[in-house]
């Protein structure tokens, strides 16, 4: 138990007995009541949550001690299919904004869970998904403390969303800043590029890839501790989510002014992953991720931060991928394995197959 | 990656290089700029921008990025009767990925679907059919696009409705065949080209014999090439080998996917559910006689045009617009216009700046760190024609 955490006192568990959700389940009376004691608490089982209050509460106090500025951020989840190989979206929900903290230098501490359910999905998905959750949570270290339910009618929502929100507190001397980057610097991924986004497409049945991708969906603040251990002065750190590793370093290289020079041949990306791009006429550098992160750290303190990457099971593969130099300014230049070179701009909309 | 990466090797592509540099200067020219060989299919202008080929290879060669994007080419007239029938009642309208974003007179497909319209995203036209068997009581129309590379898949999927009569599906056929609109762009008065690199998805289905008359008629070497980048490169060496031994064939680079008879069964399908059109319209390039296919009126009740009320919209490209001259060769596309400024990959105005397979997309996605430098050439070209 946690020194902050708050006396447990008792009160009688709902229980949920039907097989689908219905309106009811959403409409605030027993019914709600029984889903959220069942399938929510029952999953996340703790004292900031058990009372059931509107809200969760922290002592500020005890948040001080871990460091001198709270981060706040949120994320909400509507990926389709529902489950995939490597995770799902409970799974994803809780890694997810764990990363955007994490990226920060924050320690990771509490989190909400808000649902948005469809009519008539099943109960059993909702409590696997619940309990997968719950154990990405448990593994990450950090409680789920406030949540809320919605019900909508069938066709209103697809299935089931999430958003959650997370809080976690920044350790005093950590300064990550997109606006960090300078010439000298070293760029550095954690791991192979693109898992994720191709895991998705090759679940989704309509392709019928029969590719043994696994998502990536992990938590990173372990690693990222690691990273500042090794190399507090770390400039600047992006979770390469949506957009993959291309967007994210378009971001940094305009908030700093500066120009990400990277190498075709240090990206590490999975043969499997190669091969779904090679089909379907996509680009790992802008595939998603949901378990890596692109770190821009001083070029005399790469080889070390490496180092302690590579301790870590999420960082096995990190690697320096290129250096930050100062022109084109707020450009990304990708040396191909010719030699020859070209830019990587951020993409306008969606990758979409090529015909031919 | 097996069978890949064998293609992409960049020691043997720089040997290739080294040959391309030492071959060039035995081309006798008499002309004072560089040597230009047009690559014809879109699939390669993607892959020489991705692999950085252009800066590869010698200033004495200028690759000319031609016509071969299906994509590009669709006339803005075309996709407002997509949008036309994609927004009939009871109607499901399934396209490929990227004729999603090709802008039409007032929105594109993308934004239609967000406006109501029920547009899917399919892989293969058997996908399409997938969908009218599951939802008998809509009516499910593919879009079909494409050269001879996607007609065979496309005339298989009508064949296929045929046998199982099914009633619900439509094809709103719009293929394209190349032969034609080479021939148009070989006798344009402004076209200087040398030599040609061959589509090689293309001519996997009809082989190698269509072109024969570029070789024969008018004298132009051309090489059947594959799409990765020691493919291209060794195409591009064979087509100044022969302008260096002043010989003008057909040649194929793309042996292990080329059969010199292409594909008959494919061939087959294509004939039997298509006829050429009179003409068809090419964005960037106008209408070009018998450059298109439609339905023989025995597959009359899967053909869209026949089915339904389609409007057959006729709209003019911008004025602006100079992608018929970027496409002959004739200009650069950083030269053009309008390009970088009213044209750009998020507000395409010419067909070029379409799909990653244009010429224009290509140079604004891939081509930039010269990029500031072109525009401020080209700006101040501008000027000076505005002081004189």
């Amino acid at each position: 138990m946690r020194a902050d955490e708050p006396q447990l006192f008792r009160r009688p568990r709902g229980k949920l007995r039907d097989t689908r959700i219905t309106l009811a389940h959403g409409a605030g009376g027993k019914a709600m009541r029984d889903l959220i004691d069942d399938v929510f608490v029952g999953a996340f089982g703790n004292a900031w949550l058990a009372p059931l209050e509107d809200q969760a509460r922290f002592s500020l106090a005890a948040l001080a001690t871990g460091g001198d500025r709270l981060a706040f951020t949120t994320d909400s989840y509507v990926v389709d299919p529902l489950i995939f190989p490597g995770g799902d979206i409970g799974s994803l929900a809780v890694n997810g904004t764990i990363n955007d903290l994490a990226v920060s230098g924050a320690r990771p501490l509490y989190l909400s869970c808000g649902v948005i359910i469809e009519e008539g999905f099943d109960v059993e998905m909702l409590r696997a998904i619940a309990q997968s959750m719950a154990l990405a949570a448990a593994a990450a270290g950090v409680q789920i403390v406030t949540g809320d339910t919605k019900v909508v009618q069938r066709g209103a929502a697809d299935k089931l969303f999430i958003n959650t929100a997370g809080i976690g507190v920044i350790p005093r001397g950590v300064e990550i800043a997109a606006t960090r980057a300078a010439a000298g610097d070293a760029i550095i991924v954690n791991g192979t590029l693109g898992d994720h986004g191709a895991a998705i497409l090759a679940a989704r049945k309509d392709l019928a890839l029969a590719a043994p991708i696994q998502s990536d969906c992990q938590p990173l603040h372990e690693l990222v501790q690691a990273m500042l251990a090794a190399c507090p002065d770390i400039h600047c750190l992006r979770d390469a989510t949506r957009g993959g590793l291309a967007t994210v370093l378009n971001e940094l290289a305009q908030s700093s002014g500066v120009c990400m020079r990277i190498e075709e041949q240090r990206l590490p990306v999975r043969e499997t992953v190669k091969g779904v791009c090679e089909i379907l006429g996509l680009d790992p550098v802008y595939m998603a991720n949901e378990g890596k992160l692109a770190a821009i750290v001083p070029g005399a303190a790469a080889a070390q931060v490496i180092e302690a990457m590579h301790a870590l099971p999420c960082g096995r593969d990190a690697a320096v991928i290129g250096e930050v130099v100062s022109a084109p300014e707020g450009m990304v230049v990708l040396e191909t394995i010719f030699g020859g070179e070209r830019v990587v701009d951020m993409l306008v909309g969606e990758q979409l197959p090529r015909i031919c | 990656m097996k069978y890949v990466d064998e293609f992409r090797d960049p020691h043997k592509a720089r040997v290739l290089v080294n040959a391309i540099g030492a071959l060039v200067s035995k081309v006798p020219t008499t002309k004072s700029r560089p040597l230009q060989l047009m690559e014809v299919c879109g699939g390669h202008t993607h892959s020489i921008f991705r692999y950085g080929i252009e800066k590869l290879l010698p200033d004495a060669i200028e690759l000319v990025h031609g016509p071969g994007c299906p994509v590009c080419v669709l006339p803005m007239g075309r996709v407002d009767d997509c949008i036309a029938l994609a927004e009939q009642p009871n109607v499901i309208f399934t396209t490929f990925g990227d004729a999603m974003r090709v802008p039409g007179s007032k929105k594109n497909l993308l934004q239609a679907k967000a406006d109501g319209a029920d547009v899917r995203m399919v892989y293969s036209p058997m996908d399409a059919l997938t969908l009218a068997r599951q939802n008998p009581d809509k009516e499910v129309i593919f879009f079909g696009l494409g050269f001879e590379t996607t007609m065979p898949s496309t005339a298989l999927t009508v064949l296929q409705a045929e046998r199982e009569n099914i009633r619900n599906f439509a094809l709103f056929c719009n293929h394209i065949t190349i032969i034609p609109t080479v021939k148009a762009i070989l006798d344009s008065p402004e076209v200087t080209l040398d030599g040609f690199l061959g589509p090689g998805h293309v001519s996997m289905v009809i082989g190698t014999a269509p072109y024969d008359f570029i070789a024969r008629h008018y004298r132009k070497p051309i090489v059947i090439a594959g799409f990765e980048p020691l493919d291209i490169l060794q195409s591009i060496w064979m087509v100044l080998k022969q302008l260096a031994e002043r010989r003008c064939e057909v040649e194929n680079q793309y042996q292990r996917v080329v059969p010199d008879a292409g594909n008959e069964q494919a061939l087959a399908a294509v004939s039997t559910v298509f006829e050429l059109r009179e003409f068809f319209e090419w964005r960037g390039l106008g209408s070009i006689d018998h450059s298109g296919v439609r339905m023989r009126k025995e597959y009359a009740r899967f053909d869209a045009e026949r089915k339904f009320a389609v409007p057959n919209v006729k709209i003019a490209d911008p004025k602006s617009c100079q992608c018929g001259e970027v496409l002959k060769g004739a200009i650069k596309p950083w030269q053009c216009k309008v390009f970088g400024r009213a044209c750009t990959p998020e507000t395409p105005l010419g067909a070029l700046m379409v799909s990653s397979e244009g010429a224009c997309a290509a140079y604004f996605n891939y081509g930039g760190v010269d990029l500031a430098k072109m525009l401020r050439v080209r700006i101040e070209e501008t000027e000076a024609e505005h002081a004189r």
